[in-house]
């Protein structure tokens, strides 16, 4: 089971999931250590292999770093559910092999610390602490596509070899 | 038969360069399509991963080398051990590569500046960068967008890219700007109008006569910012102010085509704006869409003034900085910053630097540096900073209890003077 982080926030950017004072490395485990800092300080100290973030509009904006997705993926969070997110943000995640959940009703219904579980398959999301369901649209098939192949450059690997 | 007779409805400038670069007669918007790329943009902080990705792959190599453009520009020259690391990746890979445009230092500048000063931007191509405002070469009525390094991976080994066609919006300037009252200023109304997410996804297609009178500098300042809209793009129609821009820069290729919206293209929306009206604007702290009239927010406190970066690092801007601070002195931290070498011998040539340098100011080689919170001008807790850059969200140039303020240069230069929020007409 994984527990919510729910961030009550619009416009959450890439300066604050990942701070361009950590940008001269790439390594994912490193830049894990300082995921969401300049928003949340203590953010990598709860969170749990498996856990997701929840929040609201426009997730992700701002610079194209993929280090934000990275930085996320380190510290070892499931997906990320928002309203909505950034473009780039949303394509580096998709990209990298990276679930994200689109919905308009999670950031409201879901309370923080609330124990989840999502079923990717029929895009449900189960409140377990609340007995809510949360419905959502999966995300589009040449994007699964990506996903299933691990991420767009074992996707072309695939298609050129293929 | 002519284009407009085959379409059934019309097409937007973007939607017509996706369609060229995917081999199509027409597309629409939310259409999927794989287009091939005509230039690359590489920098120091999203391109090492880019490389090291490929590697692990087993696909390192180039589609071409000749469409790839690499400079280092955000922690260059190096701030530390990391980003050397950095920067020898970065130029191990260029040079095994062969890369035919590698900017090195000395040469390198601040990539959004650079790459349309030397040439390497043409109308109706198709642009990526590993970097969110490459945006900005839209100015060029080219189609231009930012990417993370998986897709920068993939864009330098295929030379292609999948992309959805995005909606467009359209952004009508009518009217002319009065005196002290910049692109800058436009661009930051535009956002605060619209908001963040304002352009989420879409192509903002600037039009109208206030366009006429800009440079392509001022230009590239509005399509700078459109991904501060959240767009995918920025654009804005070729003319002859283009012409002669790239007549003066353009390197091997010299031939482009030239495309433009059909009158019956659809629009997601239309927005217009009375330039005539607009008062030099400030976004404050901590979205570019919080901007405000002068007026609003003037004799705020400021402890540093940035004068740089690819939104207002080019000559003109430095220009303006130098007309309005010339004879007088300043009252906070101001760091002068041109975005390229070339900008920064022609500031020195106009005497510029004397200017900047009586009154105080701190002059930098070309560099991303404080723009984005690197270093050459960090900010401390509490510090305020009136910033020509184009974001100032939380910690973006320091400590995250510090606070940005975006403005044109003649803000931050007469802001810089009186250690305040200022209107810049006063000194104009
Ligand atoms: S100047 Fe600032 S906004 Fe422009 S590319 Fe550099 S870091 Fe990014």
């Amino acid at each position: 089971m994984a527990k919510a982080h729910v961030y009550k926030r619009y416009h959450i950017n890439t300066d604050e999931i990942i701070p361009a004072r950590y940008l001269n490395a790439d390594d994912e485990k490193e830049l894990a250590l300082h995921c969401m800092e300049d928003l949340d300080t203590g953010f990598v100290k709860k969170i749990k292999p498996g856990d997701c973030i929840v929040a609201g509009d426009d997730f992700g904006c701002g610079s194209s770093r993929e280090h934000a997705v990275w930085a996320i993926r380190g510290a070892k969070v499931q997906t990320v559910i928002a309203r909505s997110f950034a473009r780039i943000f949303y394509r580096n995640a998709i990209n990298c092999g990276f679930y994200l959940i689109e919905s308009d009703d999670a950031v409201e219904k879901i309370k923080d610390g609330d124990e989840v579980e999502i079923d990717y398959g029929s895009g449900l999301i189960k409140d377990r602490t609340s007995g809510i369901n949360i419905g959502f649209a999966p995300l589009p098939d040449f994007a699964l596509e990506i996903i299933k192949d691990g991420g767009l450059l074992e996707h072309i690997k695939k298609a050129t070899t293929d | 038969m002519t284009q407009r007779q085959v379409n059934v409805m019309g097409m937007t400038i973007t939607e017509k360069i996706l369609a060229k670069a995917s081999g199509k007669k027409t597309v629409k918007a939310g259409d999927l399509v794989d287009a091939k790329i005509d230039v690359i943009m590489c920098h120091d902080i999203t391109t090492p991963a880019a490389i090291s990705m490929l590697i692990e792959k087993g696909i390192d190599k180039v589609f071409n080398r000749s469409k790839i453009v690499v400079t280092p520009d955000h922690f260059q020259p190096a701030k530390d051990i990391k980003s050397a690391e950095l920067h020898k990746r970065l130029d191990q890979w260029a040079k095994r590569q062969k890369i035919k445009y590698y900017y090195k230092i000395g040469r390198a500048g601040v990539c959004h500046a650079l790459l349309p000063e030397q040439g390497h931007i043409r109308p109706g191509e198709v642009i990526v960068g590993g970097d969110s405002h490459t945006c900005t070469y839209g100015a060029f009525a080219a189609f231009s967008t930012g990417v993370g390094s998986t897709d920068l991976a993939a864009a330098i080994a295929t030379g292609q890219l999948w992309f959805k066609v995005p909606a467009s919006m359209k952004f009508v300037l009518n009217g002319l700007l009065k005196k002290g009252v910049y692109s800058k200023d436009v661009i930051l109304a535009v956002i605060a109008r619209v908001g963040t997410d304002g352009a989420l996804y879409r192509a903002m297609e600037f039009v109208g006569p206030a366009l006429k009178g800009m440079s392509m500098e001022a230009r590239m300042t509005i399509t700078n910012m459109a991904i501060e809209a959240g767009a995918k793009n920025g654009i804005i129609g070729f003319d002859a102010v283009t012409k002669k821009y790239l007549d003066g820069h353009l390197r091997d290729k010299k031939s482009y085509k030239v495309f433009e919206s059909d009158k019956d293209a659809e629009y997601a929306a239309v927005e217009e704006f009375d330039c005539s009206k607009l008062e030099p604007m400030v976004a404050m702290p901590h979205l570019p869409s919080g901007g405000v009239p002068i007026g609003k927010c003037r004799g705020k406190a400021m402890d540093q003034a940035y004068i740089g970066s690819c939104t207002n690092g080019r000559i003109e801007d430095l220009r303006i900085a130098a007309k309005i601070m010339k004879g007088k002195e300043v009252a906070i931290r101001t760091i002068i910053v041109p975005a390229t070498p070339e900008i920064w011998k022609q500031a020195k040539d106009e005497g510029l630097f004397d200017v900047f340098y009586k009154a105080g100011c701190v002059i930098s080689a070309p560099t991303c540096g404080a723009c984005l919170g690197g270093f050459m001008g960090i900010l401390a807790e509490g510090e305020k900073c009136i910033s020509t850059t184009n974001r100032n969200f939380v910690g973006r140039m320091g400590h995250p209890k510090s606070e940005v303020y975006l403005a044109s240069p003649a803000t931050a230069a007469a802001s810089a003077i009186e250690g305040k929020l200022t209107d810049p007409r006063k000194y104009l």
